[in-house]
């Protein structure tokens, strides 16, 4: 287990964070910028000095302001991908990929190397690889370092959207085959919900809150800071079946069936599907003769007070939910906490975007 | 025109003697202080920076008579050197490259910490999450990188040394096969008549040494920035 307690003071701003992470589980760091999420990895890694606290792995101590230890980042055996990769310019793919290896790291280069595709890459020179070429290199190399636990800080950020979706499949493969603890600093919320198990949110250099994806995606009172326009409830659920004639996916969670266009996979497959606020929609009665195919009888759980045009209701259909819908809609049909309602989900509107944590068995 | 005599080839040789040694011996330092000026922050940093270039703004001879208070048998440094080690530099070609070494030393330092400047932090930053210790870290990142830096530097120090005049003169004198460099074998053979001659094939020497050392520099980092790929 990771635990992580820190006290830093600059001139205009202080990090203050506390949080724990599981052995080989992935959480996420997650903040707008500025928020302090590199400051508190930095600190991780050894490379800036916190004030205070302590820093743990599995029961090493890295880090003890009281007891006066604070290995060098050499000696902490954490792994950096950092946002711009920096792979050693004067090296080329090889030996960038063999700087941190052990001498006995050969079984750990071929499986590495396989995993992220490098094999084609090895003889060239970083400087001529595409960013996201760079960063498979990048997480290759730290992980032939050895280390006990991964940092990796926007490694997706300095690439562009197109190749972003290049990379992802080998994060999802990394996640999948490789077992080992794992901090993702991110400010996009679908590399989150498609990354990491956990979310710690960082907000002003303190951890706002910490928590599963889950759980803390369906918190009203923390929609400020996971963001408004993709905001939504993610829903932990398996997949049960396809259904061929319509080119369906029936993924079965506690409150029923949830049904997504076009999505084939093995029966049993852990999927977390993340429903944007947005795509939901709620009715008094259930709709007869409508287009849309995911029904869910719940209840009103939470309805939020705002000024603007919109309200989010959060309804239990067996998992919690959230729906947006207009101010206006919510005073027609007088909604309030403990109401019946049906729940209203367009299958189309969750396309693969949506969809992540695939391959792992649940933690 | 072009047959040497043996004085010639004694002042080539020896100027050629102490300009390697100067710039040997004063690598490390050079290095060390580029480093230090570059990277690090500490009280007394313009202080440092201040002596290092003092050389560049002194007259010559003022350095020279410097090092000859410090290095004279009874100096401070001399009397340690000679009491020590039983090594006395002044009036030797020992003298003659400290005083290059000196005169050279803000230009070499210069080139290296520019270089120095040029390179991210941040790959040294990765090499240490990378298991790798500061030492490490210096020669197999931040060295290589600055690696243009390094050879300007060198050949900046060794041409300066070379042609290192009035601290030399004033600190070792002018001993022919001692402390008799190309500069002062010119100068010496333009006191003489007829001299001149003497004095215009030196130069012509000078200059050719000067080329040499600057189109080896040239291709050592053109050949830095091509390497194969391999």
């Amino acid at each position: 287990m990771l635990s992580v307690q820190l006290e830093k003071e600059y001139p205009q701003f202080a990090i203050r964070a506390d949080f724990n992470a599981d052995a080989g589980s992935i959480s996420a760091l997650f903040g707008r910028s500025g928020a302090g999420k590199t400051s508190i990895v930095d600190m991780i890694a050894g490379l800036t000095r916190p004030d205070a606290g302590k820093i743990e792995i599995g029961g090493d101590v890295l880090f003890d302001a009281a007891a006066g230890i604070n290995l060098p980042p050499e000696k902490r055996r954490v792994g950096y991908v950092f946002q711009n990769s920096r792979l050693f310019p004067h090296m080329n793919v090889r030996r960038n990929l063999l700087y941190g290896a052990s001498a006995a790291a050969g079984a750990d280069f071929r499986q590495i190397a396989h995993l992220l595709d490098l094999e084609p890459l090895m003889n060239r020179s970083p400087v001529k690889l595409s960013g996201g070429e760079q960063q498979r290199v990048a997480i290759g190399r730290a992980l032939l370092s050895q280390p006990r636990l991964l940092l990796m800080d926007e490694p997706l950020a300095g690439i562009d959207v197109q190749r972003r979706n290049e990379i992802l499949p080998f994060l999802d493969r990394l996640r999948a085959e490789v077992d080992l603890t794992m901090l993702y600093v991110s400010h996009e919320i679908e590399e989150v919900i498609r990354l990491a198990d956990n979310m710690i949110l960082v907000s002003d250099g303190t951890i706002a809150a910490s928590g599963a994806v889950e759980d803390i995606m369906s918190r009203l009172d923390l929609k400020p800071l996971t963001g408004r326009y993709e905001s939504g409830a993610v829903l932990a659920t398996t997949y049960e079946a396809y259904d061929a004639e319509f080119g369906l996916g029936h993924l079965a969670f506690d409150g029923g069936t949830l049904r997504v266009a076009g999505l084939e996979m093995d029966h049993g497959v852990p999927v977390r599907a993340h429903i944007r606020a947005r795509d939901v929609s709620l009715a008094l009665s259930r709709p007869a003769q409508s287009s849309i195919l995911n029904v869910f009888d719940g209840r009103i759980v939470e309805v939020t007070d705002e000024p603007g045009p919109q309200v989010d209701v959060l309804v239990d259909i067996g998992a919690p939910i959230i729906a947006r819908v207009t101010r206006k809609s919510a005073h027609d049909l007088a909604l309030k906490p403990g109401q019946p309602v049906f729940t209203l989900i367009k299958a189309v509107a969750i396309d693969k975007r949506s969809l992540g944590g695939q391959g792992r068995t649940g933690r | 025109m072009f047959e040497l005599s043996d004085l010639e080839r004694e002042a080539i040789l020896l100027s050629l003697k102490v300009a390697f040694w100067a710039v040997a011996v004063s690598l490390p330092v050079g290095v060390a202080c580029a480093w230090l000026l570059s990277r690090k922050s500490f009280p007394g940093k313009s202080v440092l920076n201040g002596i290092v270039h003092l050389p560049l703004v002194l007259p010559p001879v003022v350095v020279g008579l410097i090092l000859l208070l410090l290095f004279g048998t009874t100096g401070p440094i001399g009397g340690f050197l000679k009491n020590v080690f039983g090594i006395t530099v002044i009036f030797t070609w020992k003298g003659a490259a400290v005083a290059a070494a000196i005169m050279a030393f803000p230009l070499m330092v210069r080139a290296i910490r520019l270089s120095l400047d040029t390179v991210d932090p941040g790959l040294e930053r990765a090499a240490r999450t990378l298991g790798a210790g500061p030492i490490r870290t210096f020669f197999t990142i931040t060295l290589p990188l600055a690696l243009p830096g390094l050879v300007t530097g060198i050949v900046l120090a060794f041409a300066r040394s070379l042609g290192e005049f009035g601290a030399t003169i004033t600190f070792v004198s002018n001993i022919p096969g001692e402390t008799r460099t190309l500069p002062l074998a010119i100068f010496s053979s333009l006191q003489v008549p007829d001299g001149e001659a003497v004095a215009i094939r030196l130069a012509v020497v000078s200059v050719i040494l000067a080329f040499a050392a600057l189109i080896a520099s040239e291709l050592l980092v053109r050949r830095h920035e091509h390497r194969p790929e391999t």
